[in-house]
């Protein structure tokens, strides 16, 4: 009898050094990925970077001296537009989901959810065409905004729910049992409580939208030159970066490497920066 | 005071009648919370309907033309005027399944490394940078797919070809643009939503649960298994959700891989094409309303099997939770 | 929550310095062709120099997108790969209610690059060559109707693999155009246009999906934008012309097969240079157009397009060929010069 439960004893621990050693190689396999890819991104764009990038305007191929600078703010109001469509609505339908949601309707509600991730961008841009562009008669920093905020829309439901439920119950009875009504208890409680799953969630979201080119080559279209306002067509960093890579001339390819690079680390810097500001309101965000 | 016990705000009984009720929970704010937030996810009914109506009215030229035979013919020929959506409908399976089959146990093996067994430092810093894994365009991606990715894999395949050689539909010649290299480019890109997602949700199984495993004498693996992740199971699938939808609507990273040929191959390891692909490529330059509509069919196709690829795998999960003990 | 209501101050404040904006900008907007894109640009650029407060905005969506766009007014001008068909014409009539005009601004062309294990030298190829490989029919290097205009260089007995485009472009229309001229066959079977139905063949997108699967897979051929095939060093072969003789693809071939049409250019501009007479003709040529309707309801537009036009003859034509695109040749050039005259 020890023999058998040693053995099983030596089978158990052997199981966990292996399955850890595995989930080791996945997560290197991961980074690995994510590494090379930055690496590359950082040997080919970072090198070619300098201050004329952020500052100056788009030069026609063989000019030295141009830069992206109207993409990089293009981009920055696109995103911020983004995220004033689809983050009220798809943290509110979150909340809905897991804190009010009955069966039918919210079975509905997340299926569709699903549907509209699901959508291939460019036909996003279609529809943002149809709906914005064609009555308006011109393309518009508006137009993309919208295409990009509906794109936003579902992961911001899904996870906002997600990391709802996942505050627990005894959270939430705790703040009842003192006396407060049940969305003063969302509000006040759980929300706060979700709050380190609902930033990665944004900052997910947020991170994919930025990237998105297809959206916006029917509706913020692009501009060689500065955009003002919200009714103009606008340069964007995913579009240049899709236009200069599939062009013949090494130059342009470089700045499409720099226009990468510089995207993402953009999107990194908003990350790191809202983690700092909302760690300092409450508890310590993991 | 006759005030019950539940409430701060002592208002009048509650007996006086469901007007102050209605009031007080007003001011409570329980009715105002429940219609915003109702009306922001019937939004998302609304914009999606809205979204299928536009597809079905763009695509009614080509829906006429060819009726039901768009699902089940093969033939792609802008010139002749023909169309038929199997090729694509095949492709797009078939990535999103490899995608899936390569995506799912790296990716949840990578959350819950980064969850239970690294070190909290390096477990928030190699969070951060998956998560920009996500914005890398796709392009880019795309790019590297056809530099990199395509290279490697013209070494490799012929060897496991060899060594996997009773497996029939893995065999033929590999030209390094096919359908596998494009199920392997689109488990990378849906990598960071697998992990970061079910990581975080792993961290908030809580600590009671770890503890009473470990009490029993369980190992940390055994523990992570069999307690920690069933308890994160919602969570999880809710990820692979999200991965499913991304690899499906996937365009230019597919695009630049797949090698863009529309037919049904025998083997992984041939060219294909996938619907997200094949409307990326070709809607910018199409001319006349037949193609566009056609495009326009297909992108209503893709809803179509993503409708039911969802339902089958919503089914898939009930089913496991029935037979599970959450 | 206080950080959203941050991000709404930021956004309406950034909204109303925008609409501070310069009231004596005029701001036209074009859309369409990727492949003269480079060019385009310079030339806008430069323009923009010179009248610093005209903004030419071109963005390269597609010869298609450009179509849409300009038939859908959402854009001031378009420019496409190809000419658009009389159906096309008819519809932007009745959609517009004006008439589209059609500007050739450069020329380009199709070039055939291959990736031959162990050949350096350049292979040369007929007509007759190229329809059977892209038909399927000719599967091996080592075929006759390869090795005949190659004598001395050494062709593997290897399949041909083709790679063509996957993506809707000027560049696979210009190609196909040359292959249904040149073969009944093809012309029936594929035909011509921005997509086909290729008979065999990987697709590659873009010129950089199409070289960078050239370069990476031995004993390929495909067919690529000549300016790409240029600026990216790639070998290509010659094309044996309608004259029979054997054309090294160029600026200067592509020029010589337009001046050849400019003989008997039609008013509408509307003309295929595939396959053309003269012996320095390089037979996969083609034009690339500016579409501009025939009024303009904008009279400051109007006046800023014709001047920009008129601009792109005299001037713009000189840059062409630096950024290795075939400018117009001269009876062309005069001609347009007169037509421009027709926008109102």
């Amino acid at each position: 009898m020890t023999t058998t439960s040693t053995w099983n004893r030596i089978r158990r621990k052997s199981v966990n050094v292996i399955m850890l050693a595995l989930t080791a190689l996945c997560t290197l396999f991961a980074a690995g990925a994510l590494v090379f890819i930055l690496g590359y991104l950082f040997v080919h764009g970072a090198r070619s970077l300098d201050v004329n990038f952020f500052t100056q305007l788009p030069k026609p191929v063989g000019e030295t001296g141009g830069g992206m600078a109207n993409a990089i703010v293009g981009s920055g109001k696109l995103l911020l537009l983004a995220m004033l469509v689809g983050v009220p609505i798809g943290f509110l339908g979150g909340v809905y989901l897991a804190e009010f949601g009955g069966t039918g309707f919210s079975f509905l509600v997340r299926y569709v959810t699903d549907l509209l991730n699901g959508v291939p961008s460019i036909i996003m841009g279609i529809f943002a065409f149809t709906i914005i562009v064609l009555p308006q008669k011109h393309f518009s920093t508006l137009a993309g905004g919208l295409a990009l905020g509906i794109m936003m829309i579902p992961i911001a439901i899904r996870s906002s729910e997600e990391f709802l439920r996942n505050v627990p119950l005894a959270l939430r009875e705790g703040a009842m049992a003192l006396g407060a009504s049940k969305s003063r208890a969302i509000w006040s409680v759980v929300i706060p409580a979700a709050k380190a799953g609902l930033i990665t969630g944004l900052m997910l979201n947020l991170a994919r939208v930025a990237g998105e080119t297809a959206p916006l080559l029917f509706t913020a279209f692009g501009n060689r030159f500065w955009s003002n306002g919200w009714e103009q067509p606008t340069a964007s960093l995913p579009v240049m970066i899709y236009t200069y890579a599939i062009s013949p001339y090494d130059d342009w390819h470089q700045q499409a490497w720099s226009a990468g690079f510089v995207l993402l680390a953009l999107v990194l810097g908003v990350n790191i920066l809202s983690r700092i500001i909302l760690a300092q309101k409450g508890p310590a965000l993991r | 005071m006759s005030a019950s016990p539940t409430t701060i705000d002592a208002g009048p009984p509650a007996s006086s009648g469901g007007a102050s009720t209605f009031w007080k929970r007003l001011r409570a704010g329980d009715e105002v919370s429940i219609a915003i937030t109702f009306l922001c996810a019937f939004t998302v009914v609304l914009v999606t309907g809205l979204l299928v109506y536009e597809l079905w009215g763009k695509s009614a030229i080509s829906r006429h033309a060819f009726g039901w035979n768009f699902l089940f013919t093969s033939t792609w020929d802008p010139v002749a005027g023909q169309f038929g959506s199997l090729p694509f409908v095949y492709g797009t399976l078939v990535t999103t399944a490899l995608a899936m089959i390569i995506g799912i146990p790296l990716g949840v093996g990578a959350a819950i490394f980064l969850a239970e067994l690294a070190p909290p430092g390096l477990s928030s810093a190699l969070s951060f940078l998956i998560e920009l894994l996500a914005a890398v365009p796709s392009v880019i991606i795309g790019l590297l797919g056809i530099f990199i990715m395509v290279p490697i894999l013209q070494q490799v395949v012929p060897h496991i070809q060899e060594a996997l050689s009773f497996i029939p539909f893995i065999q033929g010649p590999f030209y390094g643009v096919s359908l596998f290299t494009a199920g392997v480019v689109l488990a990378i890109m849906i990598l960071p939503f697998i992990i970061s997602i079910s990581r975080e949700v792993i961290l908030s199984v809580p600590n009671d649960q770890r503890e009473g495993a470990l009490a029993l004498g369980a190992t940390r693996w055994e523990t992570t298994w069999n307690v920690v992740v069933p308890y994160a199971r919602n969570g999880i699938a809710g990820s692979i959700f999200l991965a499913l939808a991304r690899a499906m609507g996937e365009t230019m990273a597919v695009t630049m891989v797949v090698g863009n040929d529309p037919k049904i191959p025998h083997s992984l390891m041939a060219p294909g094409y996938s619907i997200a692909a094949v409307i990326a490529n070709e809607f910018a330059e199409a001319p006349g309303d037949l193609y566009q509509g056609a495009l326009i069919e297909l992108g209503l196709v893709l809803f179509g099997v993503t409708i039911l690829v969802n339902g089958a795998a919503r089914l898939l999960v009930m089913s496991t939770e029935k037979k599970g003990s959450k | 929550m206080a950080s959203r209501i941050r991000c709404a101050i930021i956004a309406i404040a950034t909204a109303g310095l925008g609409l501070a904006a310069d009231a004596q900008q005029l701001n036209i907007t074009g859309a369409g062709a990727t492949f003269p894109y480079p060019i385009y640009s310079k030339w806008f650029d430069e323009y923009h120099k010179k009248f610093p407060n005209i903004q030419f905005n071109y963005q390269s969506i597609g010869s298609g997108g450009g179509v849409q766009q300009i038939t859908a007014g959402t854009v001031d001008f378009g420019a496409s790969d190809y000419a658009l068909t009389d159906k096309q014409i008819q519809d932007f009539k009745d959609k517009r209610h004006l008439d589209i005009l059609h500007f050739p601004t450069v020329m380009g062309a199709a070039v055939p690059v291959y990736n031959i294990k162990g050949v350096t030298t350049q292979l040369t190829f007929t007509a007759d060559a190229l329809v059977g490989i892209f038909m399927g029919k000719i599967m091996k290097w080592n075929d006759p109707a390869i090795t005949g205009p190659n004598p001395g260089i050494q062709l593997p007995n290897a399949p041909i693999i083709v790679v063509h485009r996957s993506d809707g472009s000027g560049t696979t229309f210009c190609f196909t155009d040359y292959l249904s001229k040149v073969s009944k066959e093809w012309e029936t079977k594929v035909g011509r246009g921005g997509s086909v139905n290729w008979p065999v063949g990987l697709g590659g997108k873009g010129n950089e999906g199409v070289s960078g699967q050239v370069k990476q897979v031995p004993n390929t051929l495909g067919y690529i934008e000549l300016s790409y095939a240029v600026q990216n060093k790639m070998t290509f072969g010659k094309v044996k012309n309608a004259a029979g003789v054997f054309v090294e693809p160029s600026l200067a071939g592509v020029s010589a097969a337009a001046a050849a049409a400019a003989k008997n250019m039609p008013d509408d501009f509307r003309v295929s240079i595939t396959d053309a007479a003269g012996k320095d003709s390089y037979p996969i040529s083609t034009f690339t157009w500016l579409l501009v309707p025939n009024k303009i309801p904008d009279a400051a537009k109007g006046k800023a397009i014709k001047d920009f036009l008129h601009w792109m003859l005299a001037t713009g034509q000189g840059m062409a060929a630096p950024l290795d695109y075939a400018p117009l040749p001269k009876p062309v050039v005069a001609k347009e010069e007169k037509a421009i005259a027709k926008i109102m």
